[in-house]
């Protein structure tokens, strides 16, 4: 037999789901918007990190003046940096802590959305059929509650934790991203290579997470990011009306405080204002990296 | 020679959404895609399938493969019925009959490289992954996808449509499979590069002794491809015979149109009008009888009546006319 010069075929091992990663973590560099919102989330995150070494002290300690006194309503100083609360709690203390809860409520929730609604979305979209029907009544039924009326009496029969504020949210939300998802995969589905796969002997589970998924991908991460600004937004809300956890320190918290103890007929915008920034801060960011990846999935939507 | 496939009485019929009238008739609207086909495809027999569009052709090829599944009748592949396959059965199936696409730019997953494509097959049928490069190497040598080292790492959007339609084969021929269904594998490439596919396909199947059928609208490509046609109309064969014999002497008039709309090279020849006229009928609501019937210029009062059966005219050369069977 005749001597063959074989190429040499150097081994690969380039998977696409990592390329879909790569380009996720990728494209915030392209795109100003998403880059602003990249660098507020890392603000936030870095706080909240580091939330201890910036405000030692509990922020629910009621503080007092050297003479004894209760350090009610002390004006923003170099004491306090942005005054105390009515009860003589540090602001600045609970805005920084705030960012913990903020966080953590924002992601886990957003977490959760991603994955129930890509998942629901994709095995809806390729199955069809009865368990296509099953899924998709549910959403509807998802759908139809009203949000901040359904979060109140869930947190009212549960407990007015923060997780259970997390699972209300993730309640109402999968459904958006499982339907946009869903009908995504119903043309996917249809492609000349997917019935190549099928073809070639790939098992449906295989079709579904190796062929379909990573085109969905980047679809669940613009739904994820939208996610964390709901969380954020419904936790300060539920808070703000008085049925969030009081045992933890929120921006809806600290509203709630100053509506109540009236800080904006006292001129204590340094109680109201910050929070009230950061929740706008926080939100503004996750429609900004949701909108880059929207980009990202939809080519077209690229401008010039 | 032993059937390799054999398709009986084989019905197809896609339900549609139905009207409220149609719910409370209890009616069950259906396009009926394919109306009992049957026919045998030799071991190493190259058939081409030939129709316009909407006879029911492309779900043949689709049923051949079980891609999808007949509503009646019978497929089996070298004497197993293709209904009963499951599990290690079907994966078995799966390495022996592949299937090469209309559109290579669909075809391919946009975000596999060339190299995954191809390897994708071998790894679907549990080959060991040390072999891997070698049979891909050896598939694309079969397609004469030279200098190997410049496709292997691209992206399908990077590839024309000649070498992507290539790579397409290649995955096909990667398994070493026995039956190829080639359902229009030009039609979406420029012309230029039509004649070098269409050879590929031909030096293929001689040297791997192939099972092929070509789903096609066109006859002039058939010809040059297989040694039998069977030609459609509405879901059925109207039409079976030597390739040969087809254009030569076409039986049936919807033959006999297809082959006068062939075009011939040559400008100054005066063009012969088509004796049909019209266009295909709806697959929910076919005619009565014969379903060409009402574009026939030979139309008669049996037509109308009689769904003409295909039977054999001459060796070989089966025709469903009324005229044929007169």
């Amino acid at each position: 037999m005749a001597e063959r010069a074989e190429p040499a075929i150097p081994t690969r091992s380039s998977w696409s789901l990592l390329g879909v990663l790569r380009r996720i973590v990728a494209m915030p560099l392209h795109d100003p918007f998403a880059f602003t919102g990249l660098v507020i989330y890392v603000l936030f995150a870095l706080v909240a990190l580091f939330a201890d070494q910036l405000a030692p002290a509990d922020p629910l300690e009621i503080l007092f003046t050297k003479t004894g006194k209760l350090a009610a309503n002390v004006a923003p100083g170099a004491e306090f940096l942005l005054g105390t609360t009515n009860l003589g709690r540090d602001i600045y203390g609970e805005l920084v802590h705030g960012t913990r809860s903020a966080l953590a409520v924002g992601l886990s929730a957003a977490i959760i959305v991603a994955i129930v609604g890509t998942v629901v979305g994709l095995v809806a979209g390729y199955f069809g059929g009865t368990t296509d029907a099953i899924l998709m009544r549910i959403a509807d039924m998802a759908l139809s509650l009203p949000f901040l009326p359904f979060v109140i009496v869930l947190t009212g029969f549960l407990g007015a934790s923060t997780s259970n504020i997390v699972l209300a949210v993730a309640l109402l939300l999968w459904p958006n991203s499982a339907r946009v998802i869903r009908s995504q995969v119903l043309t996917l589905r249809e492609r000349a290579y997917v019935e190549a796969a099928r073809v070639t002997g790939a098992s449906q589970w295989r079709i579904l997470f190796v062929h379909i998924a990573p085109n969905i991908l980047p679809l669940s991460f613009v739904y994820a990011a939208i996610a964390i600004g709901w969380a954020i937004i419904t936790e300060a809300s539920v808070s703000f009306l008085g049925f969030g956890d009081s045992t933890s320190v929120s921006w809806g918290m600290m509203l709630q405080d100053a509506f109540s103890s009236q800080a904006l007929s006292r001129g204590q915008y340094a109680w109201f204002v910050p929070p009230g920034l950061c929740i706008i801060l926080v939100v503004v960011a996750g429609f900004f990296i949701s909108r880059g990846y929207e980009e990202v999935f939809m080519p077209r939507l690229r401008g010039r | 020679m032993a059937a390799l496939v054999q398709l009986r009485d084989v019905v197809k019929h896609f339900p549609v959404t139905r009207s409220l009238g149609e719910l409370v008739r209890g009616e069950h609207p259906a396009v009926r895609a394919l109306d009992g086909v049957s026919f045998d495809i030799g071991s190493g027999d190259a058939i081409a399938i030939v129709g316009e569009s909407g006879c029911g052709k492309t779900t043949l090829g689709r049923l051949m493969l079980k891609l999808t599944e007949p509503t009646t009748g019978t497929i089996a592949f070298d004497g197993t019925a293709l209904a009963g396959l499951a599990g290690e059965g079907l994966r078995g199936f799966r390495r022996q009959a592949q299937l090469v696409f209309q559109n290579p730019f669909d075809a391919l997953n946009p975000r596999f490289t060339i190299y995954r494509a191809v390897a994708e097959p071998l790894l679907n049928a549990g080959i060991d992954k040390a072999e891997h490069e070698d049979r891909v190497a050896a598939a694309f040598r079969r397609v004469h996808l030279a200098d190997l080292d410049r496709y292997l790492d691209k992206y399908p959007h990077q590839l024309s449509g000649g070498q992507l339609q290539r790579v397409v084969l290649a995955r096909a021929l990667v398994l070493a499979p026995r039956f190829l269904v080639a359902d229009e594998p030009v039609s979406m490439l420029d012309v230029s590069v039509r004649a070098g596919i269409l050879a590929l396909m031909r030096e293929v199947r001689d040297t791997m002794g192939l099972t092929a059928v070509y789903i096609s609208h066109d006859l002039a490509l058939v010809r040059y491809l297989c040694g039998r046609t069977l030609v459609m109309y509405l879901g059925r064969i109207v039409e079976d015979a030597p390739t040969d014999e087809i254009v030569r002497r076409p039986r049936h008039p919807y033959t006999q149109a297809l082959v006068a709309a062939v075009p011939v090279p040559d400008a100054d020849q005066p063009r012969v009008p088509l004796p049909i006229k019209g266009n295909v009928p709806d697959a929910r609501e076919p005619p009565s009888g014969c379903s060409f019937r009402d574009r026939c210029p030979h139309a008669m009062t049996r037509c109308a009546e009689v769904a003409p059966p295909l039977r054999e005219v001459a060796g070989g050369h089966r025709v469903a006319c009324h005229l044929e069977l007169a």
